[in-house]
């Protein structure tokens, strides 16, 4: 029975493995211009871990194959180099290079979360609500006007509670369901928290970040794909979190200023 | 240094069935009394995953007779969002704290410890067998808010605030089943407190003569640093959830900003903070995780060391190890909050200390795998489970990997990945953990063998069956399927469908398996042979005792102690290779060769 | 006599008064809602999170929280007898609330008290239905696609806010009444109140969210009295 779960162990642990080497599930590809950074992570630490799962379950497989046999003899044997080597290999071969590892990918999330946006992004705010997102842009004054929570009336679409009818910068904001950018343009998103925590996952942006409600957070990307996305809240908002999301437009520069426009008539 | 005997036993033998049975401050009932617990606990929390599976795979399926047991939640049969959600927090809650918090733990600890120290019993009896009925006080609270007219809450077991402190403004069960889900959880973190002050003053003052820390077996140690965890970390949840229930009933607001709007409501609330819950939570449940692996640990290495004829390569290795597990974990929960607003700065700060868990938990992995060489291993359904241990430990512990790192974490938070990552290394490794202990003594505690070829189908499915249903929550995750969604209606989720259906009938499967283990149980409790006195030649002291062990544990005379619980592979005058603990036997040898 | 005797008695004679006193008279009282000033503007709703709603409105539907038709004249107007006329025992007939295309059908929904609700989703997509009562109970649940019918009541007068979490743009009203003398003013802001018997009432029109307006009528015999409202409206 030893040799028959040593045999189950390695088989079930090249099947594990199988899926991965052949790519055939596989996150929707990267239209970002830092993603590239992660997916070589992602792909460095597959190759590790890997190597490191296949080897152990191998290893175990394989001394439980060779141990279980029912022996006469009353010797024990002890494992070449004993316990201080198995330490030393621990330390050196896993523990430093997967410490290696994450210095090295500290990189990818440096360029995500540790660079300003430039100068000339373009904001747009965004507020995660249960259970949809809802996006603003500043128009034509480039201002937002102020939020006033009080206000928020989702039956007539006063969906960010502004105050037009006190507030100027709130007349010429665009508010919108959904999202379009420019394609290869950078945008500085600022996120709004309505109600609970959400958050605002685009596998194929390679963005998440949570809502925190009472702090606004801001991210910043640059998507080089022209193409319709989709935008998914990944934080626990409520019964309808499965169906909170939206739908990210990436659009050249022309498409984009006509879908502007076309917005900016429905307000 | 312990050099006297163990104090005197403070309770007589139980006199009537209510003391006998119910109200026992017997050790062994109590620690029997919280494996019932967690058996009850484990099979409620398996079903609510039955139906949890099915409307994964068919979301739109009619679960025969669901519109029975709640008609709110399952109209004609077909679960609805929320219901999903609540029946998914209520498995969480009731695996992490009813099973793997209570049976490796509570169950055996309290069985265990005291006969492998020496001692007669715990020397706080009373807070022991309040400590039990606390925590099943706690379950009663927990299994109410299915009756509430809301039902239970759905905001999971991690209760993200503020979605869990505004009340049923915020969604079904939000209101009275999110306080009665944080009032079990604090009833539960007093009997974890009574629990471990009783266990770590068991190992500092009730060893028996001879016992010196260091000879100590190694389960001991497992639950004495879970019990060291236990006491810091349950003592943070613990007002955590009393702040949670002030934001429902006194109008705090802890956990709960200012200017939130819900249903075109603005909340009564202010100035509280989102994330302050998230730290208080993630503070306790980083260690709360290895509560729930830790005692798993130390049966493994137990039932290991006793099967494979010899000692550990390094006993110290392993010891140091889950000592460096415990400290670790209070400076890596950080990990569970890489992009959830934290500052970015202080998430490469939480990654390093996470990624050097790799190093203690390589560590032991090679240790076992190393001492397997040149053993002679027997293989018998506990050492199976041991071994099935150390294959998931492997398994889960890589996917550790990935998401100790921010910069993965943006791909692989919240989805999938992160859910087949703590199934397989502290859900199905620490249930392995306890198959593990149960197989190898279930003969001690009630005096019959159990069944070792229905142990062993039961082993054989259960391991393949886990793999069928876990690893591929990985493949999930790495498409980016995210968690705790009620269905899958996203375009780039559609389809991963088929995959959730095999997962499902791989789960009903190998939960329809557990069967067998439970039937096992209760016809090896009545029908099994006599078990003799130690049955698989353990050096410890519970097999130095009948089987099963009188009220008294060593019938009222203090066993002495001469060795550690490491006396395998040697030689003896009488030709067995094991020196039991407390025989004044000097060894002549160590069975090695080349 | 005993506390329990009295309470009967009461009760005996309420009924008594109710029974007389609701026999169906012929008078009625018509009118026309109409409103003075800028209505805010409908905005056009962006469905695109919901597909399968998205593709059942070619063009855009809008909000309806203030509804006009031609000559300033406003739909969704609940009128009802406020004043004067006794509770009635709710009618056996249900009345019906759907969800289609991701919208409240209707989106004005009055009915008395303990009559009989029943919600039915039409769509391929769960909804939750979330009546925001104050008075009443609140309550709070989703209906998957192809389940049974919601069947709720309410028991108490109120003029509930009902909403959809999941898709937030979905908005309607519940009027639940003590009588059954109300009408709901239509596309040209026509309403009538028939059946009343001889009486003096107090009528009361109330528009979404919270806009209300009272006429005191006195009826006699089998006449047809005209009573108008007006509603002040503003742009924001």
């Amino acid at each position: 029975m030893g040799k028959l779960l040593a045999v189950t162990i390695i088989i079930i642990a090249i099947a594990s493995a199988v899926p991965f080497v052949m790519h055939t599930w596989e996150p929707p590809a990267d239209v970002s211009t830092h993603g590239g950074l992660i997916d070589e992570q992602m792909a460095d630490t597959m190759i590790e871990a890997g190597v490191s799962f296949l080897a152990a379950q191998i290893l175990l497989g394989l001394f439980i194959w060779q141990f279980s046999k029912p022996r006469t003899d009353s010797k024990v044997k002890t494992f070449p180099g004993g316990a201080k080597g198995l330490v030393i290999a621990a330390i050196v071969l896993v523990g430093v290079e997967v410490l290696a590892l994450g210095a090295f990918g500290s990189k990818a999330w440096a360029a995500v979360y540790f660079t300003p946006p430039a100068a000339d992004a373009m904001p747009v705010q965004v507020q995660a609500g249960q259970f949809a997102f809802y996006f603003r842009y500043p128009g034509p004054d480039g201002k937002f006007g102020p939020l006033h929570p009080e206000m928020i009336n989702e039956g007539n679409q006063n969906l960010f509670g502004l105050d037009p009818e006190h507030d100027v910068e709130s007349r010429d904001d665009v508010v919108t369901a959904e999202m379009a950018i420019p394609v290869n343009k950078e945008v500085h998103l600022l996120m709004h928290a309505k109600d609970v925590s959400h958050s605002f996952y685009v596998p194929a942006l390679r963005i998440h970040q949570d809502f925190v409600p009472g702090l606004d957070l801001s991210l910043h990307f640059t998507a080089t794909k022209v193409g319709t996305y989709e935008i998914v809240c990944s934080q626990l908002c409520g019964l309808g979190h499965y169906n909170m999301r939206a739908y990210l437009k990436v659009l050249s520069q022309q498409d984009f200023d006509e879908w502007m426009k076309k917005e900016q008539a429905a307000q | 240094m312990h050099e006297t005997a163990a104090p005197a036993v403070v309770h007589g033998p139980p006199t009537t069935f209510l003391s006998k049975h119910v109200f026992s401050l017997d050790h062994k009932v109590i620690g029997l009394q919280y494996y019932t617990l967690a058996l009850v606990a484990v099979v409620t929390g398996m079903v609510l995953s039955w139906l949890m599976r099915i409307h994964l795979g068919w979301s739109s399926a009619a679960i025969p007779g669901l519109q029975v047991l709640s008609p709110n939640g399952a109209p004609g049969g077909v679960m609805t969002p929320e219901y999903y959600l609540q029946l998914m927090t209520m498995h969480a809650t009731i695996m992490v704290f009813f099973v793997l918090t209570t049976a490796p733990f509570a169950a055996f600890g309290n069985y265990f410890l005291p006969i492998q120290v020496g001692a007669e019993d715990m020397p706080f009896p009373h807070f022991n067998m309040m400590s039990f009925w606390t925590t099943f006080t706690a379950f009663l609270i927990l299994v109410a808010a299915f009756f509430v007219p809301d039902g239970p809450p759905l905001s999971g077991w991690t209760a993200y605030a503020p979605l869990s402190a505004i009340g049923k403004n915020a969604g079904p069960g939000e209101g009275t089943g999110q306080v009665l889900w944080a009032a079990a959880l604090g009833v539960f973190c007093i009997g974890q407190l009574l629990g471990s002050l009783n266990f770590i003053s068991t190992v500092l003052d009730m060893r028996t003569k001879g016992m010196t820390l260091a000879r100590l077996p190694v389960t001991c140690w497992a639950w004495f640093i879970t019990s060291c965890m236990g006491l810091t970390a349950f003592a943070v949840l613990m007002p955590a959830t009393i702040l949670l229930i002030l934001d429902h009933v006194a109008g705090t607001s802890f956990f709960i900003a200012s200017g939130l709007v819900l249903n075109d409501q603005l909340v009564p609330h202010s100035g509280g903070s989102t994330l302050l819950w998230q730290h208080l939570f993630w503070f306790f449940g980083h260690p709360e995780v290895y509560i729930a692996i830790v005692p798993g640990m130390g049966i493994v290495t137990h039932v290991l060391v006793t099967n494979m004829r010899r000692p550990m390569l390094s006993m110290k290795a392993i010891l140091y190890s889950m000592w460096a597990l415990a400290f670790l974990s209070y400076m890596v929960y950080g990990h569970h909050m890489f992009v959830s607003g934290m500052n970015p700065f202080s998430s490469l700060v939480f990654s390093f200390p996470t990624l050097m868990i790799t190093i203690p938990s390589t560590v032991v992995v090679l240790i076992w795998i190393g001492s397997l060489y040149g053993s002679k291993l027997r293989i018998n359904t506990a050492s199976l489970f041991a071994l099935g241990f150390i294959s998931m430990f492997v398994s889960g512990g890589v996917s550790g990997f990935f998401l100790a790192q921010p910069s993965i974490d943006i791909m692989l938070h919240a989805t999938y990945f992160v859910v087949g990552h703590f199934h397989m290394v502290m859900g199905v490794a620490a249930m392995f953990g306890i198959f593990s202990g149960t197989y190898f003594w279930f003969p001690k505690m009630t005096g019959h063998m159990m069944n070792e070829t229905i142990g062993k189908i039961h082993f054989w499915l259960t391991f393949v069956g886990t793999y069928c249903i876990f690893m591929p929550f990985h493949y999930l995750g790495w498409a980016g399927n995210v968690r705790r969604y009620a269905a899958f209606t996203d375009d780039f989720l559609k389809p991963l469908i088929p995959v959730h259906q095999f997962i499902t009938v791989a789960a009903i499967f190998t939960g329809a398996v557990q069967l067998l283990f439970i039937y096992n149980l209760i016809y090896s409790r009545f029908r099994g042979p006599a078990a003799p006195a130690n049955p698989w030649e353990g050096t410890s002291l519970e097999w130095a005792m009948p089987s099963p062990p009188p009220w008294n544990n060593f019938g009222g005379h203090d066993p002495i102690v001469y060795h550690d619980a490491d006396q395998y592979g040697v030689k003896t005058a009488s030709g067995a290779d094991y020196i039991m603990q407390n025989s004044p036997e000097q060894a002549l040898g160590t069975a090695e060769g080349d | 006599m005993t506390l329990k005797h009295v309470f009967l008695a009461a009760l005996a004679t309420l009924a008594a008064v109710t029974l007389t006193a609701a026999g169906p008279g012929s008078g009625t009282i018509t009118g026309k809602i109409t409103y003075d000033g800028t209505p805010a503007k409908q905005k056009p709703i962006d469905m695109s999170k919901e597909p399968s709603c998205a593709s059942q409105h070619p063009t855009p539907i809008t909000t309806e929280t203030v509804v006009t038709g031609p000559g300033n004249t406003l739909e969704n107007v609940v009128v009802y007898i406020s004043a004067g006329a006794p509770d009635e025992a709710a009618p056996s007939a249900p009345v019906n609330f759907d969800q289609k295309g991701c919208q409240y059908v209707p989106h004005m929904l009055a009915f008395q008290t303990n009559q009989e609700l029943k919600i039915s989703n039409d769509d391929q997509t769960s909804h939750n239905i979330h009546p925001l009562a104050k008075i009443n109970q609140e309550w709070n649940k989703s209906q998957p696609p192809g389940t049974p019918p919601i069947i709720a009541k309410y028991d108490k007068a109120e003029m509930i806010h009902v909403k959809c979490n999941i898709h937030p743009w979905m908005s309607g009203t519940f009027a639940v009444l003590k009588n059954s003398h109300y009408s709901v003013s239509d596309k040209d802001g026509n309403f009538k109140l028939p059946n009343l018997p001889p009486g003096k009432y107090t009528i009361t029109a109330w528009h979404e969210p919270d806009q209300e307006m009272t006429q005191d009528v006195e009826i006699s015999g089998s006449e047809t009295k005209t009573v108008s409202f007006v509603f002040k409206l503003k742009p924001y």
